[in-house]
């Protein structure tokens, strides 16, 4: 694979509209390869749904979304997903009825290759005839996954390791969301979207998150964060975006677009009156 | 072209009936995002209070209108006291599920108080014809567009200039701040369902006077029909599905007047198809709408399942096995092989409906795809019966596969409509497609089972034949469950957003959980066949379709050993109690009805 792209992920006037509101609007965005670049912003300024944008779930009016250097504009999430893209989601949609474990072997299942034979239209027909008959490359490949699985539950010490067999519905919900995460890095994503992750967290759990982002980020993964913590912002970052009514008013390190007067004023703006207001994700 | 004229405003007149069931729908989707199974029962409840006052009452014909709306709404009311309200919190499938149960029960009530053999309802009005242009019409005609209208005037101008007409629309548009500001969403839905049920009643009323003609089969066709012209007007918009039940009105008489009344039900349901494939929003609203909110909450209730250790299932195998070998009667061996074929059907619908949580109220057209199969094959062909009985479950799996896809798209309470109407297709071609399936006269002198040249008539032997197929189809149906199959159904069933985040294509899973289900359905479906030996389009109905649908909730969704276990209760038990055969639907009814409300998760527990 030749790195000719200039950036991993790159966006050119993404733009989304619901009937009059703009949600996105004419978004430009580039990401180097083992860069985390943070989004802010008040409630409602079209984060989340920027993050739609970008992992298919929903598709835009206009722009480009091109990720390592081809056009995925307007693909389906799954094919998204094959290609290395995993997020989290910022309301934590972790399969409530499936265990901590399951949970995490579904992050793994684009990396299924000896159960999901690449024959085009008797592969499905093939996938069920070796789920059933599970000849020893198909165990071998999910005894495999199993011991990856612990390795990635491992890297949240031990707070979900002994939960590994509980359904996730009975998680907590610092925990669910760490499940989330867990999920998307069994992916072995390419880049990672995490929408707020640390949402609904104590400061104590807020700290380890972010040294696992800084872990992460210490790897050479990719990222790109929406997160309101701004102190854990300005520590990962290598560059700030801020969004408000669709809009980027502010691009730059941290410390630059902290000062600068239009954020300030988009903050005070919306942030006081709005505050109680769950941000909209569509 | 006179004719057409007469066929124009023949469809605009039905149309006008559905719109009064439709209304009443869209107006309960917009409070509640709920469909109503059971306005088609409370349609058939005024149908018959109608009858009562006219025919024993004799009562004028505005006081019966009157009398059916009133009672009607009085149903209603109870139906969203007693049923609904208490299922407020729970997860999204136990309303769907409950007035599904709801309206089996109203069906039965009304068919023991009333007998299911159809009834005359006098019109009470002067039989004459008016010349209009080319065409004619009565003064039922005008009745029933004067009511249409009349309440199309009433409810606008409720909703938009009464304080609780405006509570109900808000109710619709966000009902969470609608709470917030004091609205009292319990009297908005009492009052939605009041008025609902009001209009179904005297729709029902009118439909009987039309044709002349009331029975207690009106009810899953109005539902049907009404949720058609609901959907076609885009599910929770009221003009919407004024226009939905015109066109569709339209479309079937035109249908009729072009191939002929059997196909009439075709047309409906067809058009309910392509609607939900091209514009699951309905005719009128942008087809790109913003993405669902996401759904946080889980489309079935969580529960831990009850473990069951593996010897003491084998030991239930095996004292099933040996039954035949004590001293039992004949009798008891023929209701659990109606057990075991409920069960094979109940293991599909167990992976469909649970597992990958699609709640499909068509798994009887399985069964009949299945059964026809076999039986065509064998007789045909001269295929062995064995072969041809895993030709129908090939058969069953294949084509109710390729039927149900359009489907596949859709989510929750639409999956159940999609699939109802589905198989009504499926029993409808059956009943038209002469020269393949012999038509209404069905297919007689189906050979027996036989396994290797050898007949199985002695009871004995088809017990143990169908015993065992059913045993394999469930251990292999455990071991699907065991593979990363099975995690992934359940994920996609769990959040279908977040598993195709996570690179599962809903297409390839769905169709792979109904290839596997249709497969035990077709094989349960072609078996009945042969026990039988014979069949017609009407021996695989929506009540074997709800049979199995209670047997998997009692036994818990996806619960493979509970799927057999519920099979067993709801055909033995019925036996036991010698509870006569036309109470027992209703008692599957309250079943269905009592679990959705105190044991959701069913006996075993959802896996």
């Amino acid at each position: 694979m030749g790195e000719a792209y200039a950036s991993l992920l790159s966006l050119r006037g993404l733009t989304r509209r619901f009937g009059g509101l703009t949600a996105v609007d004419g978004i430009d965005l580039d990401l180097a390869k083992g860069g985390l670049v943070s989004i802010i912003g008040p409630n409602g300024a079209g984060k989340t749904t920027l993050f739609n944008l970008v992992t298919g779930l929903d598709r835009p009016d206009a722009g480009t979304v091109s990720f390592e250097g081809r056009d995925v504009t307007g693909l389906s999430p799954e094919r998204l997903a094959a290609q290395g893209i995993a997020r989290t989601f910022q309301l934590g949609r972790v399969f409530g009825n499936l265990s901590v474990m399951d949970n995490v072997l579904i992050g793994a299942h684009t990396r299924l290759r000896a159960v999901k034979p690449a024959v085009p239209v008797i592969g499905p027909l093939l996938e069920l005839g070796l789920a059933l008959l599970r000849p020893s490359a198909v165990r071998a490949e999910e005894e495999r996954l199993r011991e990856e699985v612990k390795a990635i539950l491992a890297r949240f010490g031990e707070r979900l390791l002994p939960r590994i067999d509980q359904p996730a519905y009975s998680l907590s919900y610092a925990n669910r969301r760490r499940v989330e995460i867990a999920r998307a890095l069994a992916l072995k994503p390419r880049l990672l979207l995490l929408d707020e992750p640390t949402a609904g967290m104590n400061p104590s759990e807020t700290a380890e998150m972010q040294g696992l982002v800084a872990e992460l980020k210490a790897e050479g993964l990719t990222i790109l964060l929406i997160e309101h913590k701004l102190e854990m912002v300005m520590r990962l970052s290598d560059r700030v975006i801020v969004m408000d009514e669709g809009k980027k008013i502010a691009e730059g390190p941290g410390e630059q677009v902290r000062g600068d007067p239009k954020v300030i004023e988009a903050y005070l703006g919306h942030g006081l009156s709005g505050t109680a207001e769950q941000e909209s994700a569509a | 072209m006179s004719s057409w004229l007469d066929y124009t405003i023949n469809g605009l007149i039905v149309g006008n009936v559905y719109a009064l069931v439709a209304v009443g729908l869209a107006l309960i989707f917009g409070v509640s995002r709920l469909i109503n199974f059971a306005q088609g029962s409370i349609y058939l409840v005024g149908a018959y209070i109608g009858w009562v006052a006219v025919v024993q009452l004799h009562t004028p014909l505005p006081l019966t209108i009157i009398l059916v709306a009133v009672v009607a709404a009085l149903v209603g009311l109870i139906i969203e006291r007693f049923g609904l309200r208490p299922l407020q919190n729970s997860v999204r499938i136990a309303p769907l599920l409950a007035t599904i149960g709801i309206s089996f029960v109203l069906d039965q009530l009304v068919m023991l108080t009333f007998s299911p053999n159809p009834r005359a309802l006098p019109s009470q009005l002067p039989d004459v014809r008016f010349q209009i242009g080319g065409g004619t019409i009565g003064p039922l005609d005008l009745l029933i567009a004067g009511v249409g209208i009349t309440s199309a005037l009433l409810l606008f101008v409720f909703l938009r200039y009464t304080k609780l007409g405006w509570a109900v629309r808000a109710a619709s548009q966000d009902r969470d701040a609608a709470m917030q500001m004091g609205v009292d969403v319990n009297r908005v839905n009492q009052t939605v369902f009041g008025i609902a049920a009001a209009l179904g009643g005297v729709s029902g009323l009118l439909v009987g006077m039309y044709y002349n003609q009331i029975d207690t089969a009106m009810s899953l066709q109005a539902t049907l029909k009404g949720v058609v012209a609901e959907v076609v007007g885009g599910a929770g918009n009221v003009p919407g599905a004024v226009v939905g039940s015109l066109l569709l009105g339209l479309v079937e008489s035109y249908g009729i007047a072009v191939f002929g009344t059997s196909y009439r039900n075709l047309f409906a349901f067809l058009l309910l198809v392509v609607v939900l494939v091209l514009r699951p929003n309905g005719l009128f609203a942008s087809a790109r709408q913003a993405p669902p909110e996401p759904l946080t909450g889980t489309f079935i209730a969580p529960s831990r399942p009850v473990r069951i250790p593996r010897w003491a299932f084998a030991v239930a195998v095996a004292l099933f096995a040996i039954l035949p070998l004590l001293p039992v009667s004949f009798y008891v061996l023929q209701t659990l092989i109606n057990a075991w074929l409920l069960g094979m059907l109940a293991l599909s619908l167990t992976l469909v409906a649970g597992t990958i949580g699609q709640v499909s109220l068509g798994h009887a057209a399985l069964l009949a795809i299945g059964a026809y199969t076999s039986a065509l094959l064998s007789l045909t062909l001269n295929l062995p019966v064995g072969l041809a009985i895993i030709a129908g479950g090939l058969m069953s799996a294949a084509l109710g596969t390729i039927l149900i896809s359009p489907s596949f798209r859709l989510r929750g309470h639409y999956v159940s409509i999609a699939t109802l109407a589905i198989g009504e297709i499926v029993s409808l071609v059956i009943l038209n497609w002469e020269s393949v399936t012999r038509g209404p006269i069905g297919i007689s002198g189906i050979p027996p089972l036989s396994l290797f040249g050898y007949d199985l008539v002695d009871p004995k032997a088809v017990y143990w034949f169908s015993f065992v197929v059913m045993v394999v189809l469930a251990l292999l149906q455990v071991r699907l469950l065991g593979s990363h199959l099975g995690r992934s159904f359940r994920a996609i069933r769990d959040d279908d957003i977040a598993a195709r985040a996570y690179g599962l294509s809903l297409n390839r899973y769905k169709s792979l959980a109904f290839i596997f289900g249709g497969f035990a359905a077709g094989v349960s479906g072609g078996i009945a066949a042969h026990l039988y030996s014979y069949i017609n389009h009407e021996t695989f109905n929506t009540q074997q379709s709800i049979l199995a649908l209670t047997v998997v909730i009692l036994g818990g969704l996806g619960n493979v050993v509970g799927a057999l276990l519920g099979a067993v209760a709801l055909v033995g038990l019925p036996e036991v109690f010698r509870i006569a055969a036309e109470y027992r639907i209703l008692i599957y009814g309250i079943v269905l009805l009592l679990l959705v409300r105190f044991r959701p998760q069913g006996l075993l527990g959802t896996i």
